[in-house]
């Protein structure tokens, strides 16, 4: 029992990862009908980045944090403005290849900057472990846990309470009206783009001192799909929810099932919630109109 | 400028539609046949992979550009095909056997696949074709009293009547498959199948308030297209003589897309272009590789420069920063792919001097709402 408890810990810890990367989908599909594959890439350049302001450059963890998360930011934008908006509006397979054009380019040039060795950061949670009665929890852990919870809190009350926010809902539900609205659609997309580096980027950080890191972190952004899929694809504590679930499920699977069973745990969790519910188990049914 | 004047029905039901292409297509049969007499092995392989990749890109085609379901996992399909030939030589079975029976197989797991499809559009479906071939690789991995797991497994040489087929024969053999390919994949553009797919593709809700049956159709463009691939992956099996799981990765269906990206997503003869491109970049980067520093050295006139790019380039993800790239840019500035570059060019000649670039501009599809410019 205790064994399970420990296991579902990391696994919650692992999938707070998965969700925070399918946050990013989330963020970017709802805004602007785009499925970015490059979104684990990002994770990784952030991840690499922090390491150089950390690492390389010696900053305080805090201020390099904040350092990638600007950094980021801008590249999200500038992805934004040099891919993605030249073919938004054409069919959705060339927008999926682009982006996984843009992914297969970010992870060469980081291949090429900090070349193909595992590295690691020291943050101020490693090595940190805390009891929980019969429990152990590592720090690193705890510090994804909180963090993502802290980011869902920060993440609801700017869309909930800021201008900018409410601007982003209003061009997520209807993109013309929001126009028409005198919203400026463009600046949003960029904003949101922006947003959605700045979660993955957080998200590369927070599991940096756990796996190395190194030019394949990004394919784990392909594990986010199921997350994001089991949550709707369009709600934002659905694709939490769905990233717990599938850190879950993939631990407790690598822990109890024969060897081999924790890589694809998580698409057959997805195929299976393609064919039963393929509105995700949050998401409502939608009817597409003509 | 030729004009093609309609006297009879026969003209519009035949294969070709002019004299031209009649000569055309036959000259490249004719130099496709003769050319084992002319060029040596390292290209006669280079040509058996063009081919290979040909059929695939044709399935693709059919299933993207047509019917516009996506699918990013092909590989699987291909290993699917590849492991079947791999088992099936091993206990002896002719090929002319066990070649359609991998393609019937192949087309059954691709109906399969193709019924999700029913349920999903765009996003979902790329998603769950690439969770399909993420399993398939885990699969040949552990399934070893088959696939003989991650070591590999050899491919014993066709053989036709106890006779071995030779570099010769499976060329000959490639060819006699991608010419079949070919005409099912014509004869089923042009069939109300086709303009199923066509319907299919550019609204569903028309479609079937049309009567078009469209989980019919959809599965039939999943298996239609997988078998194709399960045929290429036997031939792609004999070819290598060695298959082993990492080789049908997510990078191979990624690689497969690229044939029809480059080439011209809705265009056979574009996955004939594409697949030539495809495999001529590997021996282009080997040679920018080798001489370009080379140049560079040369024109700076530094040792140290010419240093750095070799460095540079013998990188490790310089093919993968390269394939990236090229995806973007076709995706970008030439959507139509190099097919459509064909069809300009020629139009630009035809109508000389009235060409307008606006004859190709692309029209946008908004799947919510009409978007703010």
């Amino acid at each position: 029992m205790i064994d399970f408890v420990q296991q579902t810990i990391s696994g919650v810890a692992v999938g707070c990862v998965y969700g925070l990367i399918a946050l990013g989908f989330v963020l970017i599909y709802k805004a602007t009908e785009v499925v970015n594959f490059a979104q684990g890439e990002l994770m990784m350049l952030g991840a690499f980045l922090s390491y150089t302001f950390i690492a390389s450059l010696g900053l305080n963890y805090w201020l390099g944090f904040a350092a990638c998360v600007v950094c980021m930011a801008v590249l999200g934008m500038a992805m934004e403005r040099l891919v993605v908006r030249p073919i938004l509006g054409y069919p959705q397979f060339s927008i999926v290849m682009a982006t996984i054009g843009l992914g297969m380019v970010l992870r060469a040039l980081a291949g090429m900057f900090w070349g193909t060795d595992d590295l690691r950061i020291e943050t101020p949670f490693s090595k940190g472990v805390v009891h929980m009665g019969p429990l152990v929890i590592s720090a690193d852990n705890l510090s994804i846990i909180v963090a993502t919870a802290l980011l869902c809190v920060i993440l609801y009350s700017f869309f909930r309470f800021t201008r900018m926010g409410v601007a982003m809902q209003a061009v997520s539900q209807n993109m013309l009206a929001a126009y028409y609205m005198g919203i400026p659609v463009k600046k949003m997309f960029a904003a949101i783009w922006a947003i959605s580096a700045m979660v993955a980027t957080t998200a590369g950080i927070l599991l940096a001192p756990i796996t190395f890191i190194h030019a394949n972190l990004g394919f784990l952004g392909l594990k986010a799909f199921p997350a994001a899929v089991l949550g709707g694809f369009t709600s934002i504590p659905g694709a939490l929810a769905g990233g717990v679930i599938i850190g879950v499920v993939e631990t407790l699977s690598g822990f109890y099932l024969p060897e081999g069973f924790k890589d694809i745990a998580a698409y057959i969790v997805l195929l299976a919630v393609l064919l039963l519910r393929p509105q995700g188990l949050f998401g409502g049914a939608a009817l597409k109109k003509v | 400028m030729a004009f093609r004047i309609r006297t009879g029905y026969e003209g519009d039901l035949s294969l070709f539609k002019t004299k031209q292409s009649v000569i055309s297509y036959g000259a490249l049969l004719l130099a496709l046949v003769v050319a084992p007499f002319l060029l040596g092995s390292y290209f006669l392989s280079q040509i058996v992979f063009v081919l290979i990749y040909t059929i695939v890109g044709i399935g693709l085609v059919l299933l993207s550009g047509y019917a516009g379901q996506t699918s990013i996992g092909h590989a699987a399909f291909l290993a699917i095909g590849a492991y079947t030939a791999a088992n099936a030589a091993k206990f002896g079975v002719p090929i002319y056997i066990y070649l359609p029976a991998a393609g019937l197989l192949t087309g059954l797991v691709g109906w399969l696949v193709g019924l999700p499809a029913l349920r999903l559009h765009g996003i979902y479906l790329a998603i769950a074709t690439f969770a399909f071939a993420l399993i398939v690789e885990e699969i040949l991995a552990r399934w070893e009293t088959v696939t003989n797991g991650n070591e590999g497994m050899m491919v014993k040489p066709a053989a036709v009547f106890g006779e071995r087929l030779g570099e010769w024969g499976l060329y000959y053999l490639c060819i006699a498959v991608t010419i079949f390919v070919i005409v099912i994949a014509v004869n089923v553009i042009r069939s109300p199948t086709g303009r199923a797919f066509l319907a299919l593709r550019d609204s569903e809700t028309a479609a079937r308030s049309m009567g078009v049956d469209s989980a019919r159709y959809k599965t039939f463009a999943f298996a239609l297209s997988a078998g194709m691939t399960g045929l290429a992956g036997v031939l792609y099996a004999h070819k290598l003589s060695f298959i082993s799981p990492e080789m049908f990765t997510l990078a191979l269906s990624i690689e497969f897309v690229m044939i029809i990206i480059i080439g011209g997503i809705a265009s056979l003869r574009g996955a004939a272009l594409g697949a030539i491109f495809m495999i001529m970049v590997d021996p282009v980067l080997v040679l920018i590789k080798d001489k370009l520093p080379g140049l560079i050295g040369a024109v700076t006139g530094s040792a140290m420069v010419q240093d750095k790019a070799s460095v540079l380039l013998a990188a490790p993800g310089v093919k993968s920063l390269i394939f990236g790239l090229i995806i973007i840019f076709f995706i970008i500035y030439e959507p139509m792919g190099l097919d459509g570059r064909w069809m300009k060019v020629k139009t630009w000649f035809k109508l000389f001097p009235f060409y307008k670039p606006a004859t190709f501009r692309r029209q946008k599809m908004y799947l919510k709402s009409e978007r703010g410019r």
